[in-house]
């Protein structure tokens, strides 16, 4: 890193995303239209998100986010009430709704700085999966009552999407919604479901019909969790996190009203919201953070009067990693532009979620070996670190799914 | 921040791509191969005749106003085509080299004769014990009056049996590693003591090993400063890389197409071997890898454009030369192994394209090289280029 040219930036701030952008000069290439420094608007962008991190975003917070440790509910609604006060919550909402404007480099330099910044992941559930999905297909009704509920964190939202006999094969799914007057009665288990613990809501891809084509008859309910009948169970992962839970449905009555649009079009919005999940998931200026956090672990270790980052292997191992991911940044700054100029995120987005979660697996995995006997023990963390994401060549489509989805859509095989 | 070519950009992609399209099928590539000098004369006149040997160089150093933007599109058409002429080794090369060293009317008048196409130059710098390192010089250069005397050797000088000038890099002072003492200069073909002994590339392209016994050439030759040249060499390095990364990113591209298109159309089991999900997943690999290349090449690129400060655009281009590197290796083999037999025949095209892709991999500098060049440069933030050879840290 080389903090000493990115314009009076604290270090942490990835170095490579700043050329020291000369003004126009002799050297600059009049035709040069391709341009991939940041604007003096785009760094005082910049430099205003992180300020507003610094001021805001408390102490205790930030000091678990920079240790690995699970936050609780509170600690994740604090900060949202922070965001939401600020305008901040959704950017990628459109303004009518309680969004922002900004430009696609500005989405891109926010997600940075609250990576970098320490700041709690954005919980995608409500803002990024079902809120698009309700802006794009839901009732005016819908839009008016959830968005702001979202936004304001009355309603915590989860993703009732898996179920015990339907992983990657999705649509195989037999949770049923039976159609009984105005209402429907679900019946079914969901699992996998991430803090469903903390949620009032929950999404639910149920069968409203029974079809020839399984991905047909599929809809798309919302369901308030407090509704007799709803179950949550805690599923225990292996790195000791009760972050995810199974949610059992019996007899649970909901209004027809619920639905989002047509009945056994559920699909179509189920995979409209995987897309916009998987960019989240590559989780990019995630993992910059994660390589500030291995470097510090690194340089903790020491051996024989040197720190393990002295060490040229280890050097150039994580320099490596870091080298995929500046890849993989630009690859997705490249998506974004593509999306900036009207495309949705396409099937682009599937190799970006497999490199990204390759690359935070890649981490984590330097990080136990780096922490040496430290890993053994759990309030060190890294060896968890290590456990816990192998979820994320799991979770959201597998990355063996997701290169089914390459092959067959991009590849055209 | 923008991804898009401008107007100009896009004729010249538009150019190129038809230039590749027309002179680089199979057939007429392999004449190509077959002759002589291992490119086309005629060719080379052409890219003259079309600016594309001088668009790369901004005005107030004597080209047409362009950027190492036109420089990687030109590059990625010529991977795609696997293009003999010696675009790189010349005009990125050497070209960089007097661009930014030039000193002298003289200097810019050879420049001119490089864009016009009426001399043709090559860049030698790597020695018998430097391996990639280029600021680890043996090569002597003595000063005796308002000359210099050479002596040494310089091996796998691209194209240099059709080279009229070299550009070499020599010891002027200091002990063999030392970043002060380095010194870029230029000497002519003709000049009395050197022997050159010529070889095909194992990609089909030519290069030579060159041995200077006590060559005297003018002091008015040297580029830049005497002593101070490694900032230079450094630049024309750096200039290379993104123009090497480039030429890849063609390769990785136009292997994937064919390499899909092959998964198609080859029957076995009675079925297109593309619906096994085994080979799919590989091709899916190449395509991430292609991507992987692609984006760190604009990264790169840019570094270069921007005029970036030398450690920065150094890391950059050593980011871009690991990775393109990297997925070169995966692109390439995964080809190979995905065209089964076929792959290994001669007459087929992609074992081509996968030698090639394999020689990109090593020149300017392999992984190994580049990721010690991009620790160091992140340990020592900051060294200037000129007051620490980077590489040796």
């Amino acid at each position: 890193m080389l903090p000493h040219r990115t314009r009076g930036l604290p270090p942490q701030a990835p170095a490579h995303f700043f050329f020291r952008s000369k003004a126009p000069g002799p050297h600059t290439s009049k035709n040069t239209r391709m341009d991939l420094s940041f604007s003096p608007e785009d760094l005082a962008f910049r430099e205003e998100v992180r300020a507003f991190i610094k001021a805001e975003l408390p102490v205790d917070v930030r000091t678990k986010m920079e240790a690995g440790i699970e936050l609780t509910k509170a600690d994740y609604v604090s900060w949202q009430h922070k965001l939401c006060a600020k305008g901040w919550l959704a950017p990628n909402w459109p303004k009518k709704y309680g969004g922002t404007d900004w430009t696609v480099v500005q989405k891109h330099i926010f997600n940075e700085e609250m990576a970098l910044g320490g700041a709690p992941r954005q919980m995608p559930f409500g803002v990024a999966m079902v809120a698009p999905v309700i802006i794009e297909f839901g009732s005016d009704e819908q839009r008016a009552h959830y968005l702001p509920r979202i936004l304001s964190s009355d309603d915590w939202w989860c993703q009732g999407y898996s179920e015990p006999e339907a992983g990657s094969d999705l649509a195989s799914l037999k949770t049923r919604a039976d159609r009984d007057g105005d209402n429907y009665i679900i019946n079914g288990q969901k699992t996998w479901i991430t803090l469903a613990q903390y949620a009032n809501m929950i999404f639910v891809l149920a069968r409203t019909e029974q079809t020839a084509k399984k991905q047909d008859g599929i809809s798309f309910l919302l369901v308030d969790m407090t509704t007799p009948g709803v179950t949550v169970r805690p599923i225990v992962t292996i790195d000791g996190g009760k972050e995810i839970n199974e949610v059992i449905f019996e007899n649970v009555r909901v209004p027809v009203s619920s639905r989002v649009g047509k009945e056994g079009e559920g699909w179509t919005y189920a995979k409209f919201l995987l897309e916009h999940e998987r960019n989240g998931t590559a989780g990019v200026a995630g993992s910059f953070q994660l390589l500030n956090r291995l470097r510090a672990v690194a340089r903790d270790q020491r051996v024989d009067g040197k720190t393990l980052m002295d060490d040229e292997r280890f050097a150039e191992r994580t320099a490596q990693i870091e080298i995929e991911l500046t890849a993989l940044s630009y690859a997705q700054l490249r998506s974004l532009a593509a999306e900036s100029s009207g495309n949705r995120p396409g099937p682009e987005s599937s190799f970006i979620k497999i490199t990204g979660t390759e690359i935070q697996q890649a981490i984590t995995t330097l990080m136990m070996e780096a922490s040496a006997y430290d890993s053994l023990d759990p309030a060190k963390r890294s060896a968890l670190a290590y456990f816990n994401t192998r979820k994320t060549s799991i979770y959201a489509g597998s990355n063996e799914i997701q290169r089914n989805i390459i092959a067959k859509r991009i590849l055209g095989l | 921040m923008d991804f898009t070519l401008s107007s100009d950009q896009t004729l010249i992609k538009d150019s190129v791509d038809r230039f590749v399209a027309d002179n680089y099928e199979q057939a007429q590539r392999e004449k190509i191969v077959a002759s002589d000098e291992g490119f086309s004369r005629e060719h080379w006149a052409k890219f003259a005749e079309l600016g594309w040997l001088g668009i790369a160089f901004p005005e107030d150093r004597g080209g047409f106003g362009g950027s190492a933007v036109e420089t990687m599109i030109l590059a990625e058409a010529f991977g795609r085509g696997l293009v003999q002429e010696p675009f790189v080794p010349c005009v990125v090369l050497a070209g960089t080299a007097l661009a930014y060293g030039g000193t002298s009317k003289a200097h810019s008048d050879l420049l001119e004769a490089m864009i016009s196409g009426e001399k043709l130059l090559t860049f030698g710098y790597a020695e018998e014990r430097s391996r990639y390192d280029y600021a680890l010089i043996e090569t002597q250069g003595r000063v005796d009056g308002s000359d210099l005397v050479i002596s040494g050797k310089k091996l796998a000088v691209p194209f240099a049996a059709s080279a009229d000038t070299y550009v070499i890099t020599v010891r002027t002072g200091g002990a063999k590693q030392d970043a002060d003492g380095i010194t870029v200069v230029l000497v002519d073909r003709d000049t009395p003591g050197i022997t050159r002994h010529d070889y095909r590339t194992v990609d089909d392209r030519r290069a030579s090993t060159l041995t200077f016994e006590n060559v005297r050439v003018p002091l008015a030759n040297v580029l830049g400063e005497l002593g101070k040249g490694l900032p230079l060499v450094e630049r024309i390095i750096d200039a290379g890389l993104g123009a090497l990364a480039a030429e890849a990113v063609g390769i990785s591209g136009i292997v994937l197409r064919r390499t899909v298109e092959y998964l198609k159309n080859r029957k076995q089991f009675g079925v297109a071997i593309g619906t096994f999900q085994a080979l799919q997943h590989r091709a899916v690999d190449m395509l991430i890898q292609t991507e992987l290349a692609r984006s760190i090449t604009f990264y790169g690129t840019m570094a270069l454009a921007q005029d970036a400060a030398p450690a920065e655009r150094m890391k950059a281009l050593s980011a871009t030369k690991v990775q393109i590197s990297r997925s070169g290796r995966i692109v390439g083999e995964s080809a190979i192994q995905l065209h089964g037999g076929i792959g290994m025949s001669e007459e087929y095209v992609i074992g081509h394209f996968f030698k090639r892709i394999s020689m990109i991999e090593l020149e300017l500098g392999d992984v190994d090289f580049h990721l010690r060049r991009y620790v160091a440069l992140e340990k020592q933030p900051a060294a200037s280029s000129a007051n620490g050879a980077l590489t040796h840290a």
